[in-house]
């Protein structure tokens, strides 16, 4: 449903009424930008000098090794979680109870326990002695993979029963079914909700400051902290730099996501693709009551309650 | 076992602590979600520039950095006596409520259109449209998600703890600087994060449930 | 389609390499004004290395091989334990008491690799083996030694109160009742202005310039740590913070090094010791915290590593 279904195209009365309320919020929100301008810069906030900092080539130098140092955890746990993911998915599938079993109670913890516990956990030497830099990666990759997992199976899911059967009767072994028929299909369709998942995965990675690698918001908390001028921290400044950088960077993996979005919308394999915009956090609730017993046909066919990703697929079926 | 029944008091301030924060800023992440949602369906074109900012911005942010803008900008625009429970429920509810209003646009997107149409075919304007007929129609796809959503805040706001609150990850930062084995810890911290979450889940499976009957 | 894909990207990476390369860039180190106090000042001391340093430890037989010794500093305290964000570069008493410790072991500067710690994050940097060596404003204190052992210590500070400068209230820790007082999650001082005795409301952040910056923006009413540190805070903002009262603790600083590790701990306190009858340790400190407003005093007695 489309916006303009709730309300009538307006008539003069009410476009003059919608005028009226655009002056009136467009005043509201600038008067309220401009407020908050101008009591920073009644402290002091606008004066050059504390931007100045930016300038030099040391700080900006400072800046990009961050940003390298961020995106290489990023790069990393976010294949490595893709990768787990697929093993996680395979294995919560699996016809063997007890390989179904450990998947579940693998996931369900993983996702219940904050992340900066498990990288806090992994750091301080749970299962042994680990590097910052290793330690953010695979915390990351844990979670994260935890996450991306249950996508996929809701992918999966979504895949009509038909395929399935049909390459069976060609005689493919269940290994190339899952290969070659249901993951292709299910990445396909899940590709937005998997990417939507990597911004988090990208923004997570600033959980390292907890560890002490020198990712971005570790090294903006720094420039903060000790370049002040004139008895000014510079927060608001390095917020605003850091702040901005992040966006970006997210809003650039998020395009790529409406975009895929969009192409999928074209193509016609009968399976809907997942709004971009859907659940970027969880995509799957924790759920305990998750059937741990036999399998059934109903259970990898039918949808995971509560998972969004195939609500939506259920809706636009 | 020591490292609880030494430290129950201290366990039991971090348990409530979360569960404090992890509930103020629930509510802040409904009522701002599904106002904002409200805002990005509006006919007024600035609200719905406003909406889509809002979720923008707040989306694409780390939380940490929202902690920062909280605990040292916030209280330069205000006034600097601003309480620290208060700030770190702001951030966590603002940071939260975007996804909130995501879930409820898509909850309302679900709504058959024939439901919006005959309201306006009676006569009713937008905000009787949305306040009678859209909204409590969305609540039953908005649950689910929002279940997940709010497992996800609970776990979130383990990052208050390096910000002047008392809650379960500040209580395991403190206890392994005193000197407890690590492993054991991270047993009774994580317990109590299953409780939370499994808590939530099990509530949302309630209203699931509740709502269905309704139908 | 395709065709907007790429303009993305490469309107990304246009605007990452502006971000690096534009703006002209300056030289130098941002924040400090040309004729402030220089808090790095201490690039004119140096220390003889020792080529033939032979410690029986496994720590630095690591350390050797690889050619480089890891020390963990500090990087937010000023006089005492600092990092410039444009240059990179550390500066500070502790720094300079770890380059002579490094000097005696047969490391010159280069051949030191600092990691910035956190105050919460030392015990588990230093029994991780994360740092090598850990000089940070490190108070020696039963707690810590179960999990670590400490050489020294080399230094006695002592908690004391950083208010702004026209505060009239505060004036020692007898004066901080219903006042707010920031320090880092779980350190000493906190815990001891917690006590009803002096009554404090306290704000716990992770930082001591988080708190610094807290208490310029009028949200804490004080910072407590150890005087040292807060002498550089207020030399650092000159004319806008104080220092008040007597020192009511006292807070010894020794040099954090894994558990067990009698042979280093050894060479570590020697070489503090040859340093200090040397003159350099003096030196030392007139070119750093001397500089912030700390009297000198004379080295602490060692006391015995077991």
């Amino acid at each position: 449903m489309s916006a303009n279904v709730l309300f009538d195209a307006p008539g003069p009365k009410a476009r003059v009424r919608n005028i009226i309320y655009s002056v009136i919020g467009t005043a509201a929100l600038l008067g309220g930008i401009l407020w908050v301008v101008l009591r920073l810069s009644d402290q002091g906030e606008f004066d050059a000098e504390l931007w100045d900092i930016f300038n030099y080539t040391g700080i900006q130098q400072n800046i990009l090794d961050a940003l390298i140092a961020t995106l290489k955890v990023f790069a990393l746990a976010g294949v490595f979680s893709l990768v787990f993911a697929v093993v996680l998915c395979v294995a919560r599938l699996s016809v063997h109870k007890p390989v179904r079993w450990v998947a579940v109670a693998f996931i369900d913890l993983f996702r219940s326990i904050p992340l900066l516990i498990t990288i806090f956990a992994l750091w301080v030497g749970l299962f042994g002695s680990m590097t910052p830099f290793w330690a953010l990666v695979i915390g990351l990759t844990i979670y994260n993979g935890c996450v991306q997992a249950e996508v996929l199976r809701a992918g999966i899911n979504a895949v009509p029963k038909g395929q399935m059967e049909a390459a069976y009767a060609l005689g493919l072994r269940k290994t190339q079914v899952m290969a070659s028929v249901l993951f292709p299909q299910a990445i396909r369709s899940m590709l937005p909700t998997i990417i939507s998942q990597l911004v988090v995965t990208l923004k997570d990675t600033s959980l390292g400051f907890m560890v002490l690698y020198p990712e971005l918001l570790h090294s903006a908390r720094l420039i903060a902290n000790n370049t002040p001028v004139n008895g000014v921290y510079p927060f608001v400044q390095t917020v605003t730099v850091f702040g901005a950088i992040y966006i970006g960077l997210c809003l650039l993996l998020s395009s790529l996501a409406t975009w895929l979005e969009k192409r999928g919308r074209r193509t016609k394999t009968g399976i809907a693709v997942a709004a971009a915009a859907e659940p970027a956090e969880t995509p799957g609730v924790l759920d305990p009551s998750a059937p741990l017993g036999p399998s059934t046909e109903a259970e990898t066919t039918a949808a995971l309650p509560g998972v969004s990703p195939s609500d939506e697929v259920d809706k636009k079926d | 076992m020591d490292v609880l029944l030494d430290n129950l008091s201290l366990f039991r301030e971090g348990f409530f602590g979360t569960l404090k924060l992890t509930g103020a800023s629930a509510i802040v992440a409904v009522v701002v979600g599904v106002i904002i949602a409200g805002f990005r369906v509006s006919p007024v074109p600035p609200l719905r520039i406003f909406g889509t900012l809002w979720v923008t911005l707040l989306r694409n942010t780390p939380l940490t950095l929202l902690f920062l803008v909280a605990f040292f900008i916030v209280p330069k625009v205000f006034f600097p006596d601003l309480d620290s429970f208060l700030l770190a429920t702001l951030a966590c509810g603002f940071y939260t409520s975007a996804f909130v209003a995501e879930a409820v646009r898509s909850g309302i997107n679900t709504v058959p259109l024939g439901q919006a149409e005959a309201a306006r075919a009676i006569g009713f304007t937008f905000t009787q449209t949305m306040r009678l007929i859209v909204l409590p129609q969305a609540t039953r796809t908005v649950v689910p998600p929002l279940s997940s959503i709010f497992i996800a805040l609970t776990k979130n706001t383990a990052i208050a703890g390096a910000f002047d609150n008392v809650e379960l990850f500040n209580v395991s930062k403190t206890l392994s600087n005193d000197g407890y084995d690590i492993a054991m810890i991270f047993l009774w911290i994580t317990l109590a994060y299953l409780i939370i979450t499994y808590a939530i889940n099990g509530l949302f499976r309630l209203m699931e449930h509740r709502l269905e009957v309704a139908r | 389609m395709k065709l907007r894909k790429s303009a993305a990207a490469v309107a990304a990476v246009a605007a990452l390499s502006l971000a690096a390369t534009a703006c002209g860039g300056k030289e130098g180190s941002a924040g400090d004004k040309p004729e402030g106090p220089d808090t790095s000042g201490s690039k004119a001391l140096s220390y003889d290395v020792k080529k033939d340093a032979a410690v029986d430890s496994a720590v630095f037989e690591a350390a050797k091989k690889r050619g480089k010794i890891v020390i963990g500093a500090k990087a937010d305290q000023p006089y005492l334990g600092f990092q410039d964000q444009s240059t990179k570069e550390y500066s500070g008493f502790d720094i300079e008491i770890a380059k002579m410790i490094a000097a005696d072991l047969g490391f010159s500067p280069k051949q030191i690799e600092w990691k910035t710690v956190d105050s919460g994050a030392r015990e588990t940097a230093v029994s991780k083996g994360d740092v090598d060596l850990m000089i940070g404003t490190y108070t020696i204190n039963d707690e810590r030694k179960k999990q670590i052992d400490f050489a020294g210590p080399y230094y006695h500070a002592g908690a004391s109160l950083l208010v702004r400068k026209d505060e009239k209230d505060v004036k020692g820790p007898e004066t901080v009742r219903d006042k707010k007082v920031c320090s880092i999650v779980g350190s000493t001082p906190l815990q001891n202005i917690k006590k009803p005795k002096y009554g404090a409301k306290v704000t716990e952040l992770s930082k001591y310039s988080e708190c610094v910056a807290q208490l310029l923006n009028n949200q804490v009413d004080a910072v407590t740590t150890d005087d040292a540190i807060l002498m550089g805070y207020a030399a650092q903002n000159e004319g806008k913070l104080k220092v008040v009262g007597k020192p009511f603790s006292d807070e010894p600083y020794g040099v954090g090094l894994k558990k067990g590790d009698a042979a280093l701990q050894k060479a570590v306190a020697d070489a503090i010791k040859a340093h200090q009858e040397s003159g350099d340790y003096k030196k030392a400190f007139e070119a750093t915290i001397g500089k912030s407003g700390s009297e000198y005093q004379e080295p602490p007695a060692f006391t015995d590593p077991k």
